[in-house]
């Protein structure tokens, strides 16, 4: 039991420790009037003009594509690979949930850093393990993993070809008196070869 | 024979086994990477000021030299067996692991860091206030930074840090009375005597 009961609604943004939509929680019934929210953006206008420097670790959402599309591009390919551990069969690139988030924008400064693609996976399995790749390494945890199938599909193959070989050198059952006594009247009548059609048996 | 004809049943029994078995499983109970490595360093600003809280941990001078006032970090612990525990006050199950919690803190188990998880301060204060304060050290983590770094993903978590620094237990989801009978207080029992 923990916070991520419900991967389904979760992955939606909803909350259930904080019991409401977390991203939506602006629109929520009672919107504030026209006037109240034009005050309230000019005053957030305002606030972010004072502060000239834009300060990376505000913010909240995902950044405009627009910002940088080669950063963000490279962040989708990566975040693809990366499995979101609170909604766990979502990628981190398609999760909705706070942690995806976070991570994504950690991944972004990582990016601006000037960390590698290998450098930020490693960060991730660093803090999360082998889990959140959706390609697991090989290694000796991991080895039935990879090899299980084809092992699965050799015993399959094996005991095909086994059970065919013996089917072969079983030697015919003798026939029963019922189909002697068929052959007989098909002996019988075989003479003109087209007369009979063939009894299904 | 016979058998022929019971080997698929046998193999149906065995795939009914599996399943079963799988059934059991916890999927949010992720093997971490962080058990037997050492804690990830982190300074986190007080929730509560330790000078209020009648400490059981009397912090390490040497480890608190460069720090601010109000600012904690693991270093301090160095050479104890403790526990952190992360939570947030919208966090519904931690609500339940919240008398067990209590409990430790009441048989001065270990040093109780309680890790308040991308939080507001005003609504962690009150819920401590309302149900008790189970932590010997109070910490935030507003922005889930420190989280991060310990793999936080489902609160809440508990870890046990042993006397070297290194991350002994993690703990997912909250904690029942038979998890710390069971595997919390024999853990911290073996490496206090360590």
């Amino acid at each position: 039991m923990n916070c991520a009961l419900s991967p389904v609604a979760l992955c939606l943004g909803w909350s259930p420790c904080k019991g409401e939509w977390g991203i939506r929680s602006s629109m929520r019934s009672v919107m504030p009037s026209v006037v109240q929210r034009l005050v309230l953006m000019a005053l957030c206008l305002a606030v972010v003009t004072v502060f000239l420097q834009p300060n990376p670790s505000w913010a909240k959402e995902a950044e405009p594509l627009a910002q940088d599309p080669v950063m963000e591009a490279r962040l989708n390919s990566l975040a693809e690979q990366l499995r979101c551990l609170v909604c766990q069969n979502e990628s981190l690139a398609g999760s909705r949930s706070d942690l995806a988030l976070d991570l994504r924008r950690e991944i972004r400064a990582l990016m601006r850093q000037g960390q590698t693609d290998e450098q930020i996976l490693a960060f991730m399995v660093s803090r999360y393990g082998d889990f959140v790749l959706y390609k697991p390494p090989v290694k000796s945890t991991t080895w039935l993993l990879w090899t299980g199938p084809f092992v699965l599909m050799l015993i399959g193959v094996g005991v095909l070809l086994l059970v065919l070989k013996r089917r072969r050198l079983l030697p015919e059952p003798p026939p029963t008196p019922e189909q002697q006594a068929r052959l007989q009247v098909l002996l019988k009548n075989s003479t003109p070869p087209t007369s009979t059609p063939p009894p299904s048996t | 024979m016979k058998a022929k004809y019971l080997l698929p049943l046998a193999v149906f029994l065995v795939l009914v086994g599996f399943l079963a078995a799988g059934l059991k499983l916890n999927p949010r109970e992720v093997p971490s990477p962080l058990i037997g490595r050492a804690a990830p360093a982190f300074t986190a600003p007080y929730l509560i000021d330790p000078a209020v809280i009648d400490l059981a941990v009397k912090p390490n001078a040497e480890a608190r030299k460069d720090l601010a006032p109000m600012e904690f970090t693991p270093q301090e612990l160095m050479g104890k067996v403790w526990v952190m525990n992360v939570w947030a006050s919208w966090c519904a199950p931690c609500r339940e692991e919240h008398p067990l919690l209590l409990a430790l803190q009441r048989q001065q188990v270990a040093p109780m860091v309680g890790l308040n998880y991308k939080d507001q301060a005003a609504q962690a204060l009150s819920l401590l206030q309302r149900y008790g304060n189970p932590y010997s050290v109070s910490i935030t983590d507003t922005d889930g930074r420190i989280g991060m770094d310990y793999g936080v993903y489902g609160v809440p978590e508990t870890y046990v840090v042993d006397k070297q620094g290194v991350i002994r237990l993690k703990h997912i989801g909250a904690l029942t009375a038979d998890d710390v009978q069971r595997k919390l207080l024999p853990l911290i029992a073996e490496l206090n005597k360590s």
